[in-house]
């Protein structure tokens, strides 16, 4: 029976693997994510009907609940809304690792000594302590992205200090537990652990600023998977350990993608405080000044352009104009424009946010470019259109050196014959720095919801 | 300061440097306009217009360069125009800097400064100015002119009455300015266009001009300094020789416009190629000044050879005078406005300005020709930027990384190894080594999915790691403590959600996704 098992996981993993390779194409991705529920389903009916002994409703409840719980929710959420909808469902993972190290501590039936009582209850410490920074790290960064908490980073004063100091006192209740025996003082212990690292997790994602996002859910995406594969270890279940090191490596592999997007160092972003410092940057260094345009304008700068790349930003999600560019999209290419996409890394709150975004509004996935294969062409290009863009297209970071941005790869869309910004108000992005874009003189904004102006802009085209 | 305008006297130049537009524009900059008698009448602009603009009439060339600061002109200065222009003045033309060092020599002893228009640089700031361009466009349209007005049929296919009529079929070599245009002007007129170029850059730009952009098998990137082509190897040249052998069959007009910068111009369209075309075909070489791209051609004359005319026209902006000379005017008013950035009609030739320091060909009695390279090229960048983003990241790791600190890591992480193999149990180690190799393999994986898939990448991960049900379930009623049992429970139901909103948002998703 435990071959059989042990073939049934084989064949999840083999699946889950699969499934992530899928993900390579488009064309793919679909089968992938099938080849991901099979492996699924086949691990859980293995488990249940191999190892699990009585007990069945309670499992049949639970996963009931979770099923209708979790369908739900996918179903509700909104395509803008994904980000959140990750990290919330990061914390389950967290959640889930916490109570499963618990269970393995608590479980009657282990009893070990020597090394594998170690290795075993290093297994469980880490298990715990992983997946309570996950729990709290991934509410916290929800909390940003819905906006229920400020997405400023907060600041407390010693705050390299405090996170030390957290992690010096988990290492030093480890050195208690890992050895000792279950009694009440160990029970203690952990208990004052746990706490420890929630708080921990609160504090680490409290500190890092709403426009660094997209790394925290990746990051913590990463540490969902090596509490699992913690859990794998104490389990001593193969199937988690290659799960959670798969996942594990993902997320760490996206946060080195956007920290590289970014221009900036995973330790830089992970210990927070970005774009605090920043707002220094005085308006009045600017020289020139903004000249608003109107939707006539803008529809005849439209009709005039040949070639229009578009920007979209963070701010086309929050106004839902993804339905609206779609629509101006077909019609420019109707009119017999060349109109292409130019995606920022980093653009949005969560990696290729903005792709999601724009195939849900039908726009075809070849026309939308990554940065590095568009930014070459936007000085042949007549119109660059920016929709809710800030700090993926300031020019400070290409020319000014002392911008705190300097040096993060950015969308050149000054370098196009015009540039209209769609905007709500002057106000600076998430990085806090003020954007000479604006003031270029080959520069027009459009102040208002983007999505409202693109529908108004829409009725002007003729033909 | 005077800006003279004297007349053309090179054969066959009807282009005027100035029109009544421009020499208002440039009494704006606070020059004053001396006009040479006659200057503008082959291009249409009578001497009246002129002095309504502003500008001085003067009788003959002798008078118009009298006192002058600053002479336009389109073509170099013959030796007896030379003799006639003050010392210390500056002189802006197309000059050819590179076939004319005795010019620029003369120009030197004599101190005169001398900007040549071809030799701004091509980077976006300069486009305003750019010369070359304005005249290519317009060599690109009068290529297609010449071309019909050559040509025995119509260029857009009919069905009349009177029987069905072929559209025209044009092929252009060479997708500059000049091709672009003159695939615009075919386009427009009703033929079906093909166009070559060695640069792949360009085929969006020739495809968004309603043409379609032939390629050879080879894969071999043509893009030089300064937006123009580079030399090909042979085995390309072979490849597209043959390329071409195979169009000359099929198409009626030919246009080239393939020029590489300093060199005779590549024989393109060979003999052969000529002589299997179809009788009454028509080939236009834009290239005729730098030696020609076919192998018939005859700078300034059209020959016909097995049937098929052979244009080989120098000047074809000169027989598009009146727009030529607009837009030329205009490239210099914008030139000068960089000269005379005070607007009070003194110039400053500022080194400093790179547009300014390219177009110098000659100041204060010496060659400065030619400038430093331009840094920006106004084309795309080369494909190589466009490299894996792993490769670089690698690359850049090794290099960073010296074999003494190398070899010290795997020194040190094989030492932790062995010695976690010596006290762990040996179930720690299967276990370990099935983690480290799905890590490597997690690694490898994830490198490949694309940048736009990378939400539902975390999603579909975020899925999976909802496995940890599997340890929750392991733990329910099992362990006969009701505590645990109660933890498993709440474990297996958030890991549920986990499981079944993750995959259905994926879905929901990759759904969205279509070509």
């Amino acid at each position: 029976m435990n071959g059989m098992i042990s073939m049934a996981y084989l064949f999840s993993a083999v699946m889950f693997i699969l499934s992530l390779g899928g993900l390579s194409s488009h064309e793919t991705a679909r089968r992938g994510n099938i080849y991901g529920m099979v492996g699924m389903a086949v691990a859980i009916i293995a488990t249940i009907a191999g190892i699990v002994a009585g007990a069945y409703w309670m499992v049949a409840i639970a996963m009931a609940v979770g099923a209708v719980v979790g369908l739900s929710l996918a179903k509700r959420v909104a395509m803008t809304q994904m980000p959140q909808m990750v990290a919330l469902l990061h914390s389950f993972v967290g959640l889930a690792a916490v109570l499963i190290g618990w269970g393995g501590f608590l479980d009657p039936r282990v009893s070990l000594s020597g090394a594998e009582h170690i290795v075993h209850n290093t297994e469980i410490y880490l298990g715990i302590f992983i997946g309570a920074i996950t729990l709290t790290g991934s509410v916290i960064a929800f909390g940003k992205l819905q906006g229920l908490i400020s997405g400023k980073p907060l600041m407390l004063p010693a705050r390299h200090w405090l996170n030390l100091a957290a992690i010096l006192a988990c290492v030093v209740l480890g050195a208690l537990f890992i050895p000792a025996d279950l009694n009440a003082g160990t029970v203690i212990n952990l208990l004052i652990m746990t706490s420890i690292a929630l708080l921990l997790g609160i504090h680490l994602i409290a500190a890092i600023g709403g426009a660094d996002m997209p790394v925290v859910i990746s990051m913590l995406n990463s540490y969902s998977g090596w509490a699992a594969a913690a859990t794998g270890f104490m389990l001593s279940n193969d199937l988690l350990i290659v799960v959670g090191a798969l996942v594990g490596s993902s997320g760490a592999i996206l946060s080195y993608i956007m920290c590289r997007g970014m221009n900036r160092s995973f330790v830089s972003v992970i210990l927070g405080g970005f774009g605090s410092d920043g707002g220094e940057v005085a308006e009045g260094e600017i020289d020139g000044e903004v000249v608003a345009t109107n939707f006539d304008e803008m529809a005849a700068e439209l009709e005039a352009a040949d070639s229009v790349i578009i920007v979209p930003g963070f701010g086309m999600a929050v106004a839902h104009a993804q339905q609206a560019v779609s629509d101006l999209t077909d019609k420019l290419r109707k009119m017999g424009k060349t109109v292409r996409f130019g995606i920022h890394p980093v653009a949005g709150r969560l990696p290729g946010h903005m792709n999601v975004l724009l195939a849900e509004a039908n726009v075809p996935y070849d026309i939308v470019l990554e940065m590095d294969e568009i930014n070459g062409d936007f000085p042949q290009t007549d119109l660059a259109l920016v929709i809710g863009a800030n700090d993926t297209v300031n020019p400070d970071a290409v020319e000014k050196p002392g911008s705190p941005i300097a040096g993060m790869p950015v969308l050149e869309v000054w370098k196009a014959g015009k540039v209209v910004i769609l905007k709500r108000s002057m106000a600076s992005g998430y990085a806090g720095v003020a954007n000479p874009l604006f003031y270029k003189e080959n520069a027009r904004m459009l102040f208002g919801d983007a999505k409202d102006s693109l529908q108004s802009v829409l009725g002007k085209l003729s033909g | 300061m005077i800006i003279a305008i004297p007349r053309e006297t090179a054969p066959g130049e009807a282009r005027v440097a100035a029109t009544p537009e421009s020499v208002k524009r440039l009494r704006d900059l606070g020059f004053s306009v001396a006009v040479e008698k006659g200057a503008g009448a082959q291009a249409s602009f009578n001497d009246e217009a002129y002095a309504e603009a502003g500008a001085e009439i003067r009788d003959d060339i002798r008078q118009c360069l009298d006192g002058a600061g600053l002479v336009l002109k389109v073509q170099a200065p013959s030796d007896e125009e030379l003799e006639l222009i003050p010392e210390g003045a500056t002189l802006v033309a197309f000059l050819k800097p590179a076939q004319n060092a005795d010019l620029l020599q003369k120009l030197a002893e004599k101190k005169i400064n001398a900007l040549a228009v071809e030799s701004v640089p091509r980077i976006s700031r300069a486009q305003k100015m750019d010369a070359l361009s304005s005249m290519a466009n317009i060599a690109g349209y009068r290529a297609v002119i010449e071309a019909a007005h050559n040509f025995g049929r119509f260029f857009t296919g009919q069905i009349t009455a009177a029987g069905k009529i072929p559209p025209a079929k044009v092929l252009v070599i060479g997708a500059g300015v000049a091709g672009l245009s003159a695939i615009g002007t075919a386009k427009g007129m009703g033929a079906v266009v093909r166009a070559f170029d060695t640069r792949a850059e360009v085929r969006e730009q020739v495809e968004s001009m309603g043409a379609e952009f032939l390629t050879v098998e080879i894969e071999e990137e043509g893009s030089g300094t300064g937006g123009y082509a580079k030399q090909m190897s042979k085995e390309f040249i072979d490849a597209e020789m043959a390329l071409f052998r195979e169009q000359a069959k099929d198409v009626d007009i030919v246009i080239t416009t393939a020029l590489i910068p300093g060199k005779p111009a590549p024989k393109l369209w060979l003999a052969d190629m000529v002589d299997s075309m179809a009788e009454g075909s028509v080939v236009v070489d834009l290239a005729a000044e730098m030696g020609g791209n076919c192998d018939y051609t005859v700078a300034d004359e059209k020959v016909v050879k097995s049937g098929v005319t052979i244009i080989g026209y120098t000047n074809l902006p000169s027989r598009a005078a009146t727009q030529s000379s607009r837009l030329y005017a205009t490239n210099l008013v914008h030139l000068l406005s960089e000269l005379a950035p005070e607007k009070n009609g003194e110039i400053d030739i500022n080194f400093d300005d790179e547009v300014i320091r390219g177009a110098t060909v000659v100041k204060g009695g010496e060659i400065t020709w030619p400038p430093p390279p331009p840094k920006i090229s106004a084309q795309p960048k080369p494909a190589e930027k466009k490299a894996e983003p792993v490769t670089i990241v690698e690359e850049k790791v090794a290099k960073k990384r010296s074999p003494l600190s190398f070899l010290l890591f795997w020194l040190v992480a094989g030492s932790l190894l062995l010695w976690l193999g010596k006290v762990a149990p040996p179930d720690f180690v299967s276990h370990f080594t099935v983690f480290v190799l799905a890590i490597f393999v997690g690694w490898q994986v994830i490198w490949n999915v694309t940048h736009a898939l990378h939400t539902p990448l975390m999603s579909v991960t975020n899925a999976i790691s909802g496995i940890v049900v599997v340890g929750a379930l392991l733990q329910v009623g099992a362990t006969g403590s009701s505590l645990v049992t109660l933890l498993a429970f709440v474990a297996v139901l958030v890991a549920s959600i986990n499981i079944f909103g993750g995959f259905f948002v994926t879905y929901r998703m990759l759904k969205m996704f279509r070509r």
